[in-house]
């Protein structure tokens, strides 16, 4: 990290936003579909997905790469700070040590996260049209459901505090009142992101999915 | 007369001591007379005029670093009851009593309560903290400045160099390279000044590699502690501002 450690956190603040924090609204929406629209608005999210044109670069440019640099990097970040929230008990530095925690918290879910999901799709262990059914498997554990709320309350908070600290950090909100309107705005959005994603994951467990997904494998096994 | 009352009076110091630089620290206990609008150097140029502990023991006298008394040199920084501040202005009164006195070992602690505060000296060498004004011919008289921006600047420049916002940050410490946040203030008080401003991107610049700006992370711990209240988290985040624009002006050429 030695020469210009300025760059890299900048790079690192950029990354956060534009694409991860991007992606992190569109995960959020495409999970929602399960909760609006059910077994058949997920599949059909997914199938948008897939249909997107270069899905692969837009993969690895707009998720892979920028979660391996802003994780590991973050994981720097959080090593080089000290927490004195015992000393200082002020709400932001609360928020800053949660910034650190959560982040940690999040790069180990969505690690686990990517492992269960996307890596069994790709060496070809589960096809799109079942992740549906997957993500019942995984929702209807209790042990896993817990997991994933932690995770996603993590992600989310990690998400909307970041989002604060990012305008900090760029100089858009300077003064204390700018920064202050600005943290209720994030908390707010931590609120509503969370939510969605906890009512998808909630809709997860709703038996339409292992039907619906279970059709679909019917399907394909008889073509 | 009225001394009979008040010397049943006491007050009870926990003190955290240390003999050398690299030697283990340990606490110790006094009890001194109590005596009416009594600061923390009070109570200790009490015990440095009767070395005993609060068993009767003879011990070596504190060491502490104290200068004008009244809150405008920065020289008497240590941690009061958790909390870093001046021993000058911390009345025994306003005080929970024991009271803790521990060096504020975000800096290298000399002896007892004193600490080397170089580290920051050095950083406002290192970002040019002042206005060159020296040169071989008379330069004549600067641009003169606002009146408003005069005002705000004003309390920038109120800065001692006190070290209690680098003991508050979580991100000064050993591991991590961050300048803290008074060197910051500092930059934009003399990029403010209309003869200082001619020097800004070389500040700027400064802040701009490693051990820089970079390694604020927003707990805004400094701006809640600083006894002089200067908007530190103000200064830090209009010196992102311009950190970023000047990084996106030299990208582009400008």
């Amino acid at each position: 990290m030695k020469g210009n450690s300025y760059l890299s956190r900048k790079i690192h603040s950029l990354l956060g936003v534009i694409p991860l924090g991007l992606f992190i609204i569109e995960h959020m929406v495409t999970n929602y579909s399960a909760f609006e629209g059910g077994a058949e608005g997920f599949s059909d999210s997914i199938k948008f997905l897939n249909d997107l044109p270069l899905v692969f670069f837009l993969e690895l440019f707009g998720i892979w790469l920028p979660l391996l640099f802003h994780g590991v990097y973050g994981l720097y970040v959080a090593y080089q700070s000290n927490v004195n929230t015992g000393r200082f008990q002020y709400g932001r530095n609360w928020a800053f040590a949660l910034q650190r925690i959560t982040g940690v918290i999040t790069f180990i879910f969505v690690f686990w996260h990517l492992y269960q999901t996307r890596f069994q799709v790709m060496i070809g262990e589960v096809k799109h049209e079942e992740l549906g059914n997957l993500m019942h498997d995984i929702a209807s554990n209790g042990f896993y459901f817990v997991l994933y709320i932690i995770g996603v309350l993590a992600a989310t908070f990690h998400f909307s505090n970041g989002m604060w600290a990012f305008l900090v950090s760029w100089g858009i909100t300077i003064g204390p009142r700018a920064q202050r309107i600005s943290s209720f705005i994030w908390m707010g959005v931590f609120v509503i992101v969370a939510v969605m994603f906890l009512l998808s994951l909630g809709a997860f467990r709703g038996d339409e999915f292992k039907e619906a997904a279970s059709a679909a494998l019917q399907l394909t096994n008889l073509v | 007369m009225a001394e009979t009352t008040v010397a049943s009076k006491t007050v009870k110091l926990i003190i955290t001591r240390q003999d050398a630089p690299n030697a283990q620290s340990y606490t110790e206990e006094f009890e001194i007379p109590y005596r009416p609008n009594m600061n923390v150097i009070g109570a200790l140029m009490e015990i440095q005029r009767n070395p005993k502990k609060k068993d009767g023991q003879a011990t070596a006298p504190v060491c502490w670093e104290s200068n004008c008394l009244e809150e405008v040199c920065g020289a008497c920084s240590m941690v009061i009851n958790g909390k870093p501040r001046q021993a000058c202005s911390a009345l025994i009164d306003k005080l929970e009593q024991p009271i803790r006195l521990q060096p504020m070992s975000t800096f290298p602690v000399v002896r007892d309560l004193v600490i080397n505060r170089e580290r920051m000296f050095n950083a406002l060498k290192r970002v040019k903290a002042w206005i060159p004004i020296d040169g071989t011919y008379d330069l004549g008289p600067g641009p003169r400045m606002a009146e408003a921006k005069r005002q705000w600047a004003y309390e920038l420049s109120k800065c001692m160099t006190c070290g209690v916002c680098l003991e508050s940050c979580p991100n000064v410490n050993d591991r991590n390279s961050f300048i803290g946040p008074a060197a910051i203030s500092q930059v934009r008080l003399f990029n403010a000044h209309p003869t200082g401003e001619m020097n800004a991107a070389e500040r700027l610049e400064t802040l701009m590699e490693d051990g820089g700006i970079e390694g604020c992370g927003n707990s805004q711990n400094c701006v809640r502690s600083c006894p002089k209240g200067i908007p530190l988290t103000t200064s830090i985040a209009a010196i992102n501002k311009d950190t970023t624009k000047h990084l996106f002006k030299k990208w582009l050429g400008m």
